[in-house]
């Protein structure tokens, strides 16, 4: 709505008076039902969105025993709605990362037999035992999650 | 916003608007909508139901669109309704929206049809909005029994079945349509899927096409007026402007409609009931959407007078008579010069409306 023009339109002639107040009226009324009817549209159409971040907001993910990988492998899960891999390092410990790559978010890959973990997309490479970033245009380490081995049992956390 | 809708202005106007105008004539449009008269007369009041039934159809665009973001056709398709209405924020408000938008809709289309009947604005030029009209009614009732069994709950389900009797009946051709439409034997998930294709894709192409054409020749031929204001000499008629007068009406109009909505949507959300099961009995009283119960009352008088199938098959027969009688009026009532004519039509419109009505009234007292 251009307000201006109504102001200098009223001033030179007055019969427009009622024509800018009965538009101010219109807009008025216009925004009363603009409001009630975007909203629950807006809620309807964001509701996995807000799935999708509760679901992302977790801190904790078990791996069950039988899950758990073989020495010098690696396995890859769902850590909340992105993917994580844990790696089973030769020396029996593990290592877990957010497997999104901190260049351009492509997934990563851990690679045995280069004992590297890999970024297809534009060839970054990682340490697999830091996740530091060691060549390729990965700015960044992969973030790296906590692991807990108790009974067998792997709890994965963010650090 | 121009001062006088004088046709010699060449200065282009600042702004946006001038903006605009200088490239996509705004001013031209306006001045013709300007130009253009609007009969105005004591039955005034229902040329605003065309409009009414073309808002309602809009939403149902809108709404439709919205539920297709989480609708699963096929063998979801209960599990996907049954999320949009418990699960989605104000999914249930959407779909209520959509379910009851429709029938406000097919009202409207009816309501619509009848005053033109009443006006006879069927007569020369107008047979082709006549004929347009009725086939847009006709795709409306397509819409309501295909949507219908998209959320495939138990009542979608029998209704469905129920319904699908009419096309049934139709001799020698009703079991191959029948089996065609539900893509075999039974209403099933692959039933849900074409009903689906038939809901979202042919049948808006076809409706948008046939509006526009309808659209067109009201604007060609402008609106009819009632034999009682033919009747008055010319410079007794009055008429208002196409724009501004007319058009804030019919927005007034589509408000008040708006209003109804969201009050009927909101205060009485669409139900959605137990998930259809092709095994279990049939709910008592189980019977078709309102718009189809005439025939549907129809098909059991007959039946019920006329036992097996040639009860069926005489029920259909009356019922096509019926509209085709209907949609050939306009070449009885051609003009206004033959009042004995005009006289037959009314009459029979009359009695279309009230034997409809009964019939309604009727299959619904015996469920
Ligand atoms: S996205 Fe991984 S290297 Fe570019």
């Amino acid at each position: 709505m251009s307000k201006k023009k109504h102001k200098a339109a009223h001033a030179e002639e007055p019969e427009l008076t009622r024509r800018a107040l009965f538009r101010t009226g219109v807009g008025i009324v216009g925004a009363c039902y603009v409001g009630p009817i975007a909203y629950p549209v807006y809620r309807y159409l964001a509701t996995p969105a807000k799935q999708s971040a509760a679901l992302a907001a977790i801190k904790e993910v078990s791996i069950p025993q039988e899950q758990m990988p073989a020495l010098g492998t690696a396995l890859r899960f769902a850590f909340g709605t992105r993917p994580a891999i844990l790696i089973h390092m030769e020396d029996g410990s593990f290592v877990c990362f957010d497997a999104v790559c901190t260049h351009l978010g492509c997934t990563v890959e851990f690679q045995p037999e280069e004992k590297r973990i890999h970024c297809a997309c534009h060839g970054g490479t990682y340490d697999m035992a830091t996740g530091k970033n060691v060549a390729g245009p990965p700015p960044k380490p992969l973030n790296q999650y906590k692991v807990e081995v108790a009974n067998g049992q792997i709890t994965v956390t963010r650090a | 916003m121009g001062k006088s809708p004088s046709l010699a202005r060449k200065e282009p106007q600042p702004g946006l608007y001038g903006w605009l105008d200088e490239r996509l004539g705004l001013d031209e449009l306006l001045d013709f909508a300007r130009a253009k008269e609007v009969p105005h007369h004591g039955q005034s009041f229902w040329y605003y139901w065309g409009g009414i039934s073309l808002f309602l159809f809009l939403v149902q665009l809108v709404t439709g669109i919205l539920l297709l973001v989480y609708y699963r056709p096929g063998a979801e398709a209960y599990e996907s309704v049954r999320q949009i209405t418990y699960d989605i924020e104000f999914g249930w408000l959407i779909r209520s929206a959509h379910s009851w938008s429709a029938n406000l809709m097919v009202l409207a289309v009816f309501v619509h049809m009848f005053s033109v009947f009443f006006m006879k604005a069927y007569r020369k030029p107008r047979e082709f909005g006549w004929w347009s009209g009725l086939a847009l009614l006709g795709l409306t009732m397509v819409f309501g029994f295909s949507g219908y069994l998209l959320p495939f709950d138990e009542l979608s389900y029998f209704a469905t079945k129920v319904g699908l009797e009419i096309p049934q009946t139709i001799p020698g051709l009703g079991p191959v349509i029948v089996t065609l439409l539900q893509g075999g034997e039974q209403v099933s998930a692959v039933t849900i899927q074409r009903f689906f294709a038939l809901h979202v894709v042919v049948l808006p192409l076809a409706f948008l096409a046939l509006l526009g054409f309808h659209l067109w020749l009201v604007q060609k031929h402008g609106n009819a007026v009632p034999p009682s204001e033919e009747l008055k000499p010319e410079e007794k008629r009055r008429s208002i402007p196409f724009f501004p007068n007319f058009f804030a009406k019919d927005m007034a109009m589509w408000l008040i409609t708006m209003n109804v909505l969201a009050i009927l949507a909101s205060l009485y959300p669409w139900g959605l009931g137990a998930p259809a099961d092709p095994i279990a009995p049939a709910p008592e009283g189980i019977h078709p959407e309102w718009y189809f119960m005439s025939q549907f009352q129809i098909l059991k008088v007959f039946g019920r007078w006329f036992p097996g199938m040639t009860g069926e098959v005489l029920g259909i027969l009356f019922f096509t008579a019926g509209i085709v009688l209907w949609s050939l009026i306009p070449f009885y009532d051609k003009d206004n010069t033959n009042a004995r004519r005009a006289r037959h039509a009314s009459w029979f419109g009359l009695a279309a409306l009230t034997g409809l009505i009964l019939l309604t009234i009727w299959g619904y007292a015996e469920i």
